[in-house]
């Protein structure tokens, strides 16, 4: 998909939401727009953790209904560790995505033995264990949530205090992890995992052992929501068992769908429309969602292929 | 029946009242082209997948090269070198003809963990994919996704993946199933080719075909084997030749 054209719509489309991405810091200081600024680094935080989701849905053609889940294990990771007393980021980042990787292997590693409704069933049934635990964790806030007095401490290499510092962070993450899927999907290890969303039973006759491929997959997606949890923890200085509510692994799956399945930056198009609209909508009714709705379900039946599919056909898969 | 490349040993296999599979045995040769006949419902697809593996037999054996591979499951039997071709077509509808083959060359070029080098620009995996499909006759089509390609396509690169498999037997099931004449008439030729080179169990209700290309043939009927020898010797045979006009009859009766 990089190697196409640049020239091709879809090549002029990602340049210039990546040119004004990362001008929006210079918009936001100029205006003195704050508001702008923390909106977009959310959005960027989102896009993150729904291009990750991406790999398993969209690449993988496995329906996760409980990629959240992985938002609230990086996020606590980070929220109990800075609440008993350990602040240093590479201490926190590393547990953060340590954990998120072990839980993904197991949810992974049961999930994966069931297919279809049955799997979006069992990751959903996951991720609600994770948030009703979440909330039992009295030492913690419980229900409530766990503020965080002190962001992720890098030893001065980069303040996460700092709106602009962190926004480039979230924004850098989010590009290595584009780049890093690029190159995973394109990979040998990409083409089997694609070969089974395609024509799983095949893909075993010619003498892959899938399971094993998908369950990578399913860690690496994990790992990486993990670490956009981990970012969403620090932007909000507070993380509580409601962002692994099942509803906003939904709203992953939305901006997944809304984007492109299975394209490079459509995640980051859905988490931008999906939030901006959200954002918009709430301003003139508190009952945004009934435009919302009807919104998403226009363009999941009328642009196959979300955002991703009206900027023309993609030359490969 | 020292150079016997595959042997299957009493093999069973019930569903049910159904008996699917009963008491089978029979070998392939090497260079050999071995053709399974029978009517409809005699069990043939289903002892393929028993002897690929994606079924497990109640009782009996499957060897391989002399090695006991009754227990293994279908990806080792693969990478043994037993490739199949499926009797409905089963391909990456939405990849082109040359990563459906190459998907087949890497299943046996070593493990998959590889993460970052495009498996698209890989010779070691792409020119034995492209070597595939010229052979089966598309080198100039291999760049079409599979979903715009024709059936008489999809048998094709359905060979071609398993040739690009490294196989030492193809189990070929009802290769030219669906195909028009002209279609047929080169399949037959591509199989009078490939079985210079490769033993094959071939699965084929186009008797034609089957009595020009096979060395042997074994008849099946309600799966039991109840006759194997050469082309004439079956063609003689009155079992063969009650079982076939026995199933004439009921098609007549029924249509």
């Amino acid at each position: 998909m990089m190697k196409q054209s640049l020239l091709s719509v879809r090549g002029i489309a990602i340049a210039i939401m990546l040119l004004l991405l990362a001008l929006l810091p210079v918009y936001s200081h100029a205006t003195g727009n704050i508001f702008a600024l923390t909106l977009f680094t959310r959005i960027l935080i989102y896009a993150l953790a729904a291009a990750s989701l991406n790999l398993i849905m969209g690449f993988g053609g496995m329906m996760s209904f409980g990629h959240a889940a992985y938002l609230g294990i990086g996020g606590y990771a980070v929220g109990i560790l800075a609440h008993e007393g350990i602040a240093s980021g590479f201490v926190q980042w590393p547990v953060a995505i340590a954990v998120s990787a072990l839980f993904a292997l197991v949810i992974g590693a049961l999930s994966l033995r069931t297919r279809g409704v049955y799997f979006i069933m069992i990751t959903l049934a996951f991720a609600q264990m994770a948030y009703y635990i979440a909330a039992g964790m009295a030492r913690y806030g419980g229900d409530d949530g766990l503020t965080i007095y002190k962001r992720s401490d890098f030893a001065g290499l980069i303040n996460l205090s700092d709106k602009v510092q962190f926004y480039y962070l979230c924004f850098v993450l989010l590009l290595a992890a584009i780049y890093l899927i690029y190159r995973i999907v394109n990979s040998r290890f990409g083409m089997v995992v694609q070969g089974a969303r395609s024509n799983e039973k095949r893909m075993q006759a010619i003498g892959f052992p899938t399971y094993r491929y998908q369950l990578t997959c399913f860690v690496i997606a994990g790992t990486l929501c993990g670490i956009a949890g981990a970012l969403l923890a620090n932007n909000t200085d507070f993380v509580s068992p409601a962002i692994m509510y099942w509803t906003r692994s939904g709203d992953l799956m939305v901006m997944v769908i809304l984007g492109g399945m299975g394209s490079l930056f459509g995640p980051v198009f859905g988490a931008i429309v999906l939030l901006v609209l959200e954002e918009l909508l709430s301003q003139f009714t508190e009952y945004w969602q009934i435009i919302l709705g009807p919104m998403l379900l226009l363009i999941v039946l009328f642009a196959r292929g979300g955002i991703d599919g009206m900027l023309g056909r993609r030359t490969h898969d | 029946m020292t150079d016997a490349l595959l042997q299957v040993k009493n093999l069973s296999k019930r569903f049910g009242g159904i008996v699917a599979t009963d008491d089978l045995s029979l070998d392939v040769r090497q260079g050999e082209l071995h053709a399974l006949i029978g009517p409809n419902g005699a069990g043939k697809t289903t002892l393929i997948t028993q002897l690929t593996g994606q079924l497990t037999p109640d009782s009996g054996a499957v060897l391989f090269a002399g090695e006991d591979i009754s227990s293994l499951p279908a990806y080792q039997r693969s990478q043994l070198g037993l490739a199949r071709s499926f009797q409905i077509t089963s391909l990456f509808l939405d990849m082109t003809a040359l990563d459906n083959v190459a998907l087949a060359v890497q299943a046996h070029a070593g493990h998959s963990f590889r993460f970052w080098a495009p498996a698209r620009g890989e010779a070691e995996l792409r020119d034995p994919a492209r070597a595939a499909l010229a052979r089966v006759g598309l080198g100039e089509r291999m760049n079409v996704r599979a979903a715009a390609m024709s059936h008489g396509e999809h048998r094709l690169i359905e060979i071609a993946m398993a040739l690009a498999a490294k196989p030492r037997l193809l189990l070929l099931d009802e290769p030219m199933a669906g195909l028009g004449p002209e279609e047929s008439a080169r399949m037959v030729t591509l199989l009078r080719e490939l079985k210079r080179d490769y033993a094959v169990l071939l699965v084929e209700h186009d008797m034609e075909a089957v009595f020009a290309l096979a060395d042997r043939i074994t008849v099946l009927v309600y799966g039991r084997a109840i006759a194997t020898g050469a082309p004439d010797a079956i063609r003689a045979n009155e079992d063969v030749k009650r079982a076939y006009l026995g199933e004439q009859k009921a098609v007549t009766r029924h249509g």
